[in-house]
């Protein structure tokens, strides 16, 4: 204990350091803010020791020590304040760098850290005592960001935040001497190198020479506290729950910054940082609309989403709610129970998913609910449900940096969850062995020890033949196997005949590697196993799954640190929304509700007669309208016009239906169907709680006001429940989820207030003063009897194989600047202005032999229809493949996928489908 | 297709503002296959390495004149580094010209005008003026470029690889002529005359166990052999240290001889490189190297061409295991000399410093531990043990021990490297060795430790020469460059020469010293020196620079204030009150 503990003198006191702590540390803990700019105490950033603001005099060194760098040791005696030597140098070293600053009023941020640090040196900028240097002139390249070198004083910040931070490896250090200076790659203009805006050197810049273009003019002169209020919140996009900051400014969010959440640890990707202010554009649904009689439903040329009132005529709530509710009843009350559907969102709170499923399950009176969790990870959830008793992940993709060994399948981080990717790509910088799977070369390639192109759609005969290396070569954990699973001597059987040479030619791996990878994964001390849709989205979602469960259960490689089975899940609240029970066959908590003494619980808990009858899928209820089994529906943020496979099919169901109630932000692609359309609350405007992949509850704070008229999602579905005959007197989300806990033990110890006060909790917590669980699994499972269930799988092809007529495989998903059906993010101006209109994304070589080139137009067909859009040229997509984000509705992708389901998990094959492709003369 | 879909290949509309226009490939510089398959060609069978960036660098600015942006694509490709790092080490080194698309490349010759001290005072001023005037840019370029270390042969100027001695324009329009542009290479003693005379016996001795490497330290400590490339620590300290550390451990030379004035470790490389070779061996030995590594500066192509060669001689004979001896060039980088910026120059990056603790010792090449020593040091080994730690340590004068290599140019009669007792005088070097001042110039003063040791004035010529003695005067013997000046000399030019010297190759890393000494050398060329400014920013610097180069870069100017006659600075200050810019700017 002794010597972790140092004594030393700072300025005369007797002090003691921390092990590892340096004397800056110390300082700032005993109330000294030593000057400091290319040094930050937020985490993820060491000290560079380069600025030299921060000198300290210490006994018998020849000259001054950086303090940020400098650890104190025993018996050192080390002055700062009272140093005159330390302090001329401070005053001096910026009053260098003062001198080829911007006049403060006329630089990028006049509050910038920089000029608060000129101050606390009181260095007047006024007085020029050396002469001044012309630097590099701006950069307004960027659509995002502002670069003005004037102000730039080398820190390298932007360096560490781009290079270490983020490990987007964009920004460097060129020239030397007085000539260094930022570059972005080749010292290319900002806006036309590899950034992907994440915009990290944004909040590392001390100066502002790198600042937000939304608080800095094209002039370079900006003011980064120039904004009314802070709300600390959460991000809306995707799974990995960015904490951050929005800067609010008369009612709008003016720039938007990370905070230090367990997900994040300040991150932010381009979506967090730069796409919060589609809340702010004019297509905003400000007032209910309720259809005029006779105007034509659906997507047509007569109809502008933007200019809604040529078919829609504006209406009180009072009359719009009646509406909505009266529809249904009128359905419910003559046609049954089951002819009412709703499909929740997952990208709104936990509270309002669960009232939006008990609305379904109390006022609607059938199971039929459900959201888009369906239509991306619902094949693994069903295969963890059935393997290991949970749906959600067994470790934090924090625990990347703890493996050996991490497996990344089916699942472009880098552009899905590109700040989860950050902390995989520093993992591989540390020395943990990346493995990515997936027919494409992705990103992660470049951080990746292996990139495994394999088939396309032979998942399963990859992890067979992985598998009976593990067999074969007895590289399995018996005492696990013996101890935590069951089922495993008839998996050990079934994979004997996938050796890797009968598997190669199915997969396209040499057997060779699919051994190294087999022998790599299994005796690694560590190892761990992520996937995405690229897994989930198949015929054989499940199988994959299930699949990759075993090969994990075999080996042991879950329940520890840097060890386990982690989905990536796409929305912000994708978990959260399952938890909640947005899933038809499934109460809160993953309860089923053909159960018995489930179903009773329930019933008791929200006092009326529940159905135990499974619910419709969004599929099935699809297919259903169409057989008139559904005729009237309620969507709440969600988007089946565009997020649907084979949407022909999903759009002639939606304009079947007799009574459509669509909450919304904007007249989307499913609204244009509706019958009645209720504006309602973006996530910056809401309070509310959602849980991400790692199975963090986090706290979501309301920003601004919504626009004009339009309400709260729990408020509007409160209100269609009281006009359904329901007993509801929700006053705030806070009493909502009180509810919830009495419904889901998973909750357990997470309290509404713990929330405030901490942002985040995970579950399982066990305890009122715990953070929660960042692992489970470690000795048990949470199934019956405890033990992690093998299922043994055969390979399934995919549904459509290439043939003569359609050989290009199709395959879809997302860009990096845009969420799933683009109605947020291509309204956001950034985004929109990085990515603005439809591509296909192939192999130069793909385009050469249909005669065409990058930037040509090309046709894309499939047994479903047809789209036209441009040619984006990536060598990373092989030969014999197209790539469509389904993000942009003139260039729909799914017109063009197939609507073949997952037997166990229900989820269309969006991964896989035949095309032609032509070019467009 | 129903109707309704009909529709939707009419509507086109999107929530987009459909302003931009998408890209039409990838994030950022595509990869040109031509270019990607030039590469590969040149790169060959050598291993893709990330310390080898530097390497690749040459190879490709050697063959095309320059790196093409596409080259340098390429590269980072199939390095799978980030463009940035390529970009940044490409841009750091002075000898690498980027050309980015749509400019031009440098034209097919280019002559290296040397403006350090030295050769200033020899009018290299003149000698790129006339160049200029005499040759036609669109075929040739006129650069200049810091300290050749051929200063006794002032001016000098290097035509492609070519050096061009006591340069003028008419020398030197005959070298481009004669298109003569590689290295002469000197006589030196071979492999079979260095063995014929006793050579490698030591090393073989060594090898069979015949010596321990206590043995060999104990005479290295008994001569007291210090450090040679200016630092002066002593060398078996260094074994002892370096020892102490886990395996695996490295050995790295420091070739990159920059102090201005100084060449003394070239002519030892070009007379008799086998008694280096021999050193480095025995010091690899000494401390159990994984693998020796020697970081030779790119100004000395001719000791490269023997290196190369000998080394490749040493293996053949089994003195060494192939391939364990790795020659890496540098690219033009002062700083390089800097112990910790060489080891992150060998690791294929630029030559930033890094700070201490922890020492190259403990945390060195490819943060292992690392014994770096200078070419002369371990030069010294095998005539240690041939003669004796005794025969060297009895030489010396004024209460110094051994010898001294010193690096004589400027205003002497005889420059050149002048093997002298250390603690020697200035005096009695110039007396003794240098046959006194050139014909008709006056001692005016000298900097006893190249640009970075301080100035001392002629009244204080009687100072003993070695590590330690001049510290008390604000100076240091460092590299045992020694440059005279004399009357006709202006103090102000002197400085201004230094000082740019320093911004030109300081690394840009830390303030003090990337904006110190710019700013420093603006200051100096006002009409007015300002000395208290001056004063409290040549302290900063010292005190607050992270390496030696920012921490030693103000001594001219704090030395001339403390030892020069103030009227004498007013003379020349008022004589240089419109001060010509030292000879231009270096690319």
């Amino acid at each position: 204990m002794s010597q972790d503990i140092i004594n030393f003198k700072l300025d005369g006191e007797s002090v003691t350091a921390k092990k590892g702590e340096t004397i800056w540390q110390v300082a700032k803990r005993l109330g000294e803010t030593i000057p400091h700019l290319c040094y930050t105490p937020e985490p993820g950033y060491r000290a560079d020791g380069n600025c030299r603001a921060c000198m300290v005099e210490i006994e018998g060194e020849r000259v001054l020590a950086a303090s940020c760098l400098r650890s104190p040791s025993e018996g050192m005696v080390v002055t700062s304040a009272t140093s005159d030597r330390a302090q001329s140098s401070r005053k001096m070293v910026l009053e260098l760098l003062v001198t080829d600053q911007p006049e403060r009023e006329q630089s990028p941020d006049k509050s910038s850290h920089f000029w608060a640090m000129a101050d606390l040196l009181a260095v007047d900028a006024t007085v020029a005592r050396f002469d001044t240097t012309v630097k590099p002139c701006a950069d307004n390249s960027s659509v995002a960001m502002r670069v003005n070198l004037q102000a730039c004083i080398n820190c390298n910040l932007c360096v560490r935040a781009c290079r270490e931070v983020q490990v987007n490896d964009v920004i460097g250090m060129a020239n030397r001497g007085a000539d260094a200076k930022v570059v972005f790659d080749f010292d290319d203009p900002m806006g036309d190198s590899t950034c992907v805006n994440c915009g990290e050197c944004v909040q590392a810049c001390p100066t502002g020479a790198l600042m937000p273009a939304s608080v800095t003019s094209e002039e370079g002169v900006g003011d980064s506290a120039d904004y009314d209020r802070k709300v600390d919140s959460v991000c809306q996009y995707c799974g990995v729950g960015c904490q951050l900051t929005y800067h609010v400014k008369d009612e709008r969010i003016v720039y938007v910054e990370g905070r230090d959440g367990p997900a994040n640890q300040n991150r932010l990707c381009v979506k967090g940082r730069f796409g919060s202010d589609y809340i702010h554009h004019g297509d905003r649904l400000t007032t209910p609309l309720i259809r005029l009689a006779g105007a034509k439903k659906g997507i047509h040329a007569d109809f502008d989403p933007a200019k809604p009132l040529t078919h829609f005529r504006e209406a009180s709530w009072e009359e719009a709610l009646d509406f909505a509710a009266n529809g249904f009843i009128k359905i419910r009350d003559t046609q049954g129970k089951k002819f009412l559907a709703g499909f929740g969102s997952a990208k709104g709170s936990n509270e309002e998913a669960y009232l939006f499923q008990k609305l379904v399950r109390t006022g609607f009176g059938s199971n039929n609910v459900d959201h888009c969790t369906r239509l991306c990870h619902a094949s693994s959830v069903m295969a963890l449900l059935e393997g290991l008793g949970s749906g959600a992940v067994s470790a934090s993709f924090m625990q990347a940096k703890n493996a050996d060994v991490v497996v990344i399948a089916g699942s472009n981080p880098t552009n899905n969850h590109p700040v989860a990717a950050t902390f995989f790509k520093q993992a591989a910088k540390n020395g943990t062995k990346i493995i990515v799977l997936d027919p494409r070369g992705l990103a992660m390639k470049k951080y990746a020890s292996h990139m495994i192109q394999f088939t396309p759609g032979s998942d399963v005969s990859f992890w067979n033949a992985i598998m009976n290396v593990i067999v074969t070569e007895e590289l399995y954990n018996q005492d696990y196997i013996d101890s935590m699973t069951t089922g495993f001597d008839v998996v050990k059987e079934h994979v004997k005949r996938y050796t890797p040479e009968a598997m190669s030619p199915i997969c396209g791996v040499d057997a060779e590697l699919i051994r190294e990878v087999a022998r790599l994964y299994a005796t690694a001390d560590n190892a761990m196993i992520f996937w995405g849709m690229g897994v989930s989205q198949h015929v054989h979602g499940t199988d994959n799954c299930r699949a990759m469960i075993s090969v994990a259960l075999m080996t042991g490689q879950i329940g520890r640190e840097g060890t386990g089975l982690h989905p990536l899940r796409g929305q912000n609240n994708v978990q959260g929304a399952s938890d909640a029970g947005l899933i038809p066959m499934m109460y809160p908590d993953y309860k089923r509700v053909n159960v018995g003494s489930v179903k009773a619980m329930f019933e008791d808990l929200w006092g009326t007669e529940l159905s135990d009858e499974p619910g419709l899928t969004v599929v099935e209820t699809m297919n259903a309208i169409h057989d008139g089994t559904v005729t009237g529906m309620y969507v709440e943020g969600e988007n089946p016009a565009r997020s649907y496979p084979d949407l022909h099919h999903a759009r002639a169901a939606l304009a079947m239906l007799q009574h459509l109630v669509v909450q919304d932000l904007y007249v989307t692609e499913t609204a244009m169907y509706a019958d009645v359309i209720l504006p309602a609350s973006a996530w910056p405007e809401k309070d509310g709680t959602a849980s991400n992949t790692n199975r963090t509850v986090q706290m979501g704070r309301q920003a601004v006001k919504p626009p004009g008229d339009a309400r709260q999602d729990w408020w509007i579905i409160q209100e269609i429940a009281k006009r359904m005959g329901l007993d509801w007197n929700y006053s705030h989300p806070k009493d909502v989820f009180a509810e919830m806990k009495l419904a889901m033990p998973s909750l357990n110890n997470l309290t509404w207030e713990r929330l405030e006060k901490e942002h985040s909790v995970t579950y399982p917590c066990p305890a009122p003063d715990h953070s929660g669980n960042d692992i489970v699994f470690i000795d048990s499972f949470p199934i019956e009897g405890g033990r992690g269930k093998f299922v043994a799988v055969d390979i399934v092809e995919p549904d459509e194989r290439p043939d003569d007529e359609y050989p290009v495989i199709l395959t879809t998903g997302r860009q990096l600047e845009h969420w799933h059906t683009g109605s947020m993010t291509r309204r956001a101006p950034v985004l929109d202005a990085l990515e603005p209109s439809a591509v296909a994304t192939l192999n130069s070589a793909e385009l050469a032999k249909v005669g065409a080139k990058a930037g040509d137009m090309i046709r894309v067909t499939t047994r479903r229809g047809s789209i036209e859009l441009l040619a984006r040229e990536d060598s990373a997509v092989p030969l014999g493949m197209v790539f469509i984000p389904f993000c942009y509705v003139e260039a729909s992708a799914n017109m063009l996928t197939n609507a073949a389901l997952d037997p166990v998990g229900k989820i269309p094959e969006f991964k896989f489908c035949a095309s032609r492709v032509e070019r467009v003369s | 297709m129903s109707a309704d879909s009909n529709q939707d290949n009419v509507v086109r509309l999107h929530p987009g503002t459909g302003r931009n226009k998408s890209r039409i490939h990838t994030r950022g510089r595509q990869i040109n296959l031509d270019s990607l398959t030039e590469l590969r060609e040149l790169i060959g069978d050598k291993p893709i390495q990330r310390d080898m960036l530097i390497e690749y660098l040459h190879l490709i600015q050697d063959n095309y004149g320059y790196l093409s942006a596409a080259h340098l694509a390429a590269l980072a490709h199939e390095m799978n580094i980030p463009m940035a790092e390529v970009y940044e080490c490409a841009s750091f080194y002075a000898h690498f010209d980027i050309v980015k698309e749509g400019e031009l490349p440098p034209v097919a010759v280019t002559v290296r005008v040397c403006d350090s001290l030295s050769c200033q005072l020899a009018g290299a001023e003149q000698l790129k003026a006339a160049l200029e005037a005499g040759t036609d840019p669109s075929a040739v370029r006129i650069l200049s470029a810091p300290c050749m270390g051929r200063c006794d042969t002032a001016p000098v100027a290097e035509v492609g690889h070519h050096h061009v001695d006591n340069a003028d324009a008419g020398k030197i329009l005959a070298t481009i002529e004669a298109k003569h542009f590689h290295p002469d290479i000197p006589d030196y003693l071979g492999y079979d005359a260095y063995v014929a005379d006793g050579g490698y016996d030591l090393l073989r001795k060594c090898l069979a166990g015949d010596y321990s490497w206590k043995d060999i330290q104990k005479v290295l400590a008994d001569a007291n052999l210090k450090g040679l490339g200016g630092a002066g620590f002593p060398t078996h300290m260094k074994w002892k240290f370096v020892r102490q550390e886990p395996k695996p451990r490295y050995l790295a030379i420091n070739g990159d001889e920059g102090e201005p004035g100084t060449f003394k470790d070239r002519i030892y490389l070009e007379s008799d490189p086998h008694r280096f070779i021999e050193g480095a061996l025995i010091s690899a030995w000494a401390v159990e190297a994984e693998a020796a590594y020697i970081y030779l500066r790119d100004e000395y192509p001719a000791a490269r061409e023997i290196l190369t060669a000998e080394i490749a001689k040493v293996e053949a004979a089994g003195l060494a295991p192939a391939g364990g001896i790795h020659l890496r060039r540098g690219a033009g980088a002062y700083i390089c000399g800097e112990e910790s910026a060489m080891i992150e120059s060998l690791e294929g990056k630029p030559g930033m410093p890094r700070h201490r603790p922890p020492f190259v010792a403990q945390v060195g090449l490819f943060n292992r531990p690392t014994l770096v020593n200078n070419i002369e040091t371990v030069f010294w080994i095998r005539t240690l043990m041939d003669k004796g730690a005794d025969w060297f340590s009895s030489q010396g004068r004024n209460g110094s021990q051994g010898l001294r290599s010193f690096s004589v140019s400027g205003r002497v009669k005889n420059p050149g490297v002048k093997l002298a007792p250390a603690g020697i005088t200035m005096q009695e070097l110039m007396d003794e060795y240098c046959g006194g001042m050139a014909d008709g110039h006056s001692f005016k003063g000298y900097l006893p430790g190249g640009a970075s040791g301080g100035i001392l004035p002629a009244g204080m010529a009687d100072i003993p020469l070695d590590f330690g003695t001049l510290q008390p005067y604000g100076c240091f013997i460092g590299s045992a460059a020694v440059v005279v000046l004399s009357d006709q000399d202006n103090m102000r030019d002197v400085v201004v020469n230094l000082l740019k010297f320093f911004e030109d190759e300081s690394c840009g890393q830390c303030t003090p010293c990337r904006v110190g000494t710019e700013k420093m050398v603006k200051l100096l060329q006002r009409p007015d020196w300002d000395k208290a400014l001056l004063a409290q920013l040549s302290q900063t610097m010292c005190d607050a620079s992270i390496c030696g180069l920012g921490q030693a870069a103000s001594n001219p100017i704090t030395t001339l204030f403390k030892h020069f006659d103030a009227d004498l600075i007013a003379t020349d200050l008022s004589a240089s009150a419109k001060p010509v810019p030292s000879v231009g700017d270096r690319t």
